[in-house]
């Protein structure tokens, strides 16, 4: 960035003044919803009255952390994590053999109704997702053990009461729900790529999957390093929605379904759970935002222009 | 040119492969329309299916008739969508567009402020606490407005990224000169020549606003404030109130309660608008999502 030389001068504030009273408005507003809520976080180290608000309540040093780590910390920052990676990496996969196989078809056509229907779910409101989840998942009418198991002559199963297929059910509702996203810009990916490259590969004599493994792959990793480091970034961060909603709130998943940002409502909407509500707030900001400032990094270090910021 | 069969086997592969993965995407959305129109007894006896047995509009003659609440929620999710977007977009132009200006004074400093919102947050229990106790949007239309959404960091950076490389510079100066009010420089000039970024940037943030349940979750439990989306989550809840406290299932919130059908139909009809205009926007969509994926 070239800077202006010598001081700001008031000629030229007041030149700008229109500006200035043009972004006042987004001035106030974000220091509002964003940076009185970050001042805010201190309430993770107090006790918090209600009559004393957030500033004016008395310290109470490491006890929130302390109950926290002792009791919900471990289970609540793996499921948070693990479910990250693997929709970080399922999600790549997904949507790189997706947008592949979508830029192979030739009928222009097709290709725009593949595209859509990849992109349709993205648009649906978690809520109605968990109503179509429902569905399937039902015990009682649910469409899988009624027109699956039961022909098979299965038992029907208690799917909300039932951890173990929950790790299954929420990633499949997670890649269904995003896998659109990735697909897209891989997509655009692709169709940025130089087409003589392929031209001169095909003159070659080179198949189909060597254009792939040799020009489409490696001219994807840009974009896939982008997406990777945005989501890395938030790796300790979870779609409340898909965790809450999905599994309708059902207190026997909890083992598999609590995540931090369930968490932190469940806890803060409980009578006494203000305090270790506030520690996991805490630590999720703290720790996502570290965790992006060391990603970007890295990413800087090797490839400037990688890097997000 | 002559199709090597090589080719041919690749059109096949990749049409049967993506021709499932339609079929997966779109099902579930045929399920839940399919259910909306069965009627109840074929839903509690045959169960939820692609191709119900007994066919009804009962669950659309109730909403119909109910005015009181899902058509109330239906009023509520527009007025909300409409005013949220509506100031939304014009804090996001105005920004984006006094940050395009490279001459501006304190430029970087003001844009360091909007971009630190997207990398730090301080999360829901002070954000909560702020909006509840100091502010009192509790049970307000402003707390399905107000919080979270009215203005995003990554819409500026895209808003400001297009202007820097559409709107020549010296444009401010120019209308400056011509005595353009503060007023006038923003409807003739920023309004019109952002219009491609901001339509992307206002669907994108019309679709939060129709579909956020978030807000209604944290700050509403009065039913007259209700969008659709927060009816929907309520209709849960009160179901697994239900389920898990059958003692009291006799009470009015189990009389209150939906059949499943209905509950389906609401669904469906809280889809319905973006069903029927995604294929006329969709070019819009793929452009923001794009677009977002390329750093400001």
């Amino acid at each position: 960035m070239r800077k202006q030389k010598g001081k700001v001068s008031l000629k030229q504030i007041k030149k700008f003044l229109p500006l200035y009273i043009m972004i006042l408005p987004s001035i106030v507003y974000m220091f509002i919803n964003n940076y009185i809520p970050m001042t805010g976080i201190i309430i993770a180290f107090k006790k918090y009255n209600k009559q004393k608000g957030i500033y004016f309540s008395d310290w109470c040093g490491l006890d929130n952390f302390n109950y926290l780590f002792q009791n919900d910390a471990a289970i609540i920052i793996r499921n948070t994590f693990l479910y990250n990676v693997i929709f970080i990496i399922l999600g790549t996969i997904v949507g790189v053999t997706l947008a592949i196989l979508i830029t192979n078809v030739a009928s222009k056509k097709a290709r725009k109704i593949y595209q859509s229907a990849i992109m349709l779910p993205f648009l649906i409101s978690i809520v109605i997702v968990s109503y179509i989840v429902f569905g399937f998942l039902s015990a009682e009418n649910g469409l899988i053990n009624n027109m699956i198991l039961a022909p098979l002559g299965k038992n029907p199963i208690k799917w909300y009461s039932t951890p173990k297929y929950w790790p299954f059910i929420l990633t499949f509702v997670n890649l269904w729900k995003g896998c659109g996203y990735g697909t897209l810009i891989y997509i655009a990916g692709i169709a940025g790529i130089d087409s003589s490259f392929f031209e001169a590969a095909r003159l070659d004599g080179a198949s189909r999957w060597q254009q792939i493994k040799k020009i489409t792959l490696p001219c994807l990793v840009p974009s896939i390093i982008t997406l990777t480091v945005m989501s890395v970034g938030r790796i300790f961060n979870s779609d409340f929605g898909l965790f809450y909603q999905v599994p309708q709130n059902s207190g026997a998943l909890y083992s598999v379904t609590n995540t931090i940002d369930t968490y932190v409502y469940r806890a803060l909407m409980s009578t006494s759970g203000l305090g270790r509500s506030a520690a996991a707030g805490f630590f999720q900001s703290v720790v996502g935002f570290s965790l992006v400032m060391v990603v970007n990094g890295l990413v800087r270090k090797f490839n400037k222009e990688n890097a997000i910021f | 040119m002559i199709k090597s069969k090589s080719y041919i086997r690749h059109q096949i592969l990749s049409n049967t492969v993506l021709f499932v993965v339609t079929l997966i995407m779109v099902l579930p959305l045929v399920m839940l329309f399919m259910s909306s129109i069965s009627s109840e007894r074929t839903l509690l006896l045959n169960g939820y299916s692609f191709i119900p047995k007994e066919f009804s509009l009962d669950a659309y003659r109730y909403i119909l008739s109910n005015k009181e609440t899902i058509f109330r929620a239906y009023g509520m999710t527009i007025l909300v969508t409409v005013i949220g977007t509506g100031i939304n977009m014009f804090l996001s132009a105005s920004t984006g567009y006094v940050l395009s200006v490279k001459k501006l004074p304190f430029r970087n400093v003001i844009s360091f402020y909007v971009f630190f919102t997207m990398i730090f947050s301080g999360g829901l229990v002070p954000t909560y606490l702020m909006w509840t106790t100091i502010f009192h949007i509790k049970n307000t239309i402003l707390a399905l407005i107000v919080p979270n959404f009215l203005l995003s960091a990554m819409n500026v950076i895209l808003i400001r990224t297009y202007y820097s490389t559409s709107i020549p510079e010296e444009i401010y100066e120019s209308a400056k000169i011509d005595g353009a009010s503060y007023y006038k420089l923003f409807t003739s000039m920023v309004l019109p020549m952002g219009k491609p970024i901001l339509v992307t940037v206002g669907l994108f943030t019309g679709l939060t606003y129709w579909n956020d349940w978030t807000n209604g979750l944290y700050y509403v439990n009065e039913s007259k404030l209700y969008t659709v989306q927060i009816l929907l989550n309520k209709m849960i809840q009160d179901l697994q109130a239900l389920q898990t406290n059958a003692s009291t299932a006799s009470s009015s919130a189990a009389m209150q309660i939906p059949t499943v059908s209905v509950r389906m139909a609401i669904a469906f009809v809280a889809l319905f608008p973006i069903l029927v205009l995604y294929p006329f926007l969709q070019k819009y969509f793929t452009e923001g999502v794009t677009l977002g994926a390329v750093k400001g």
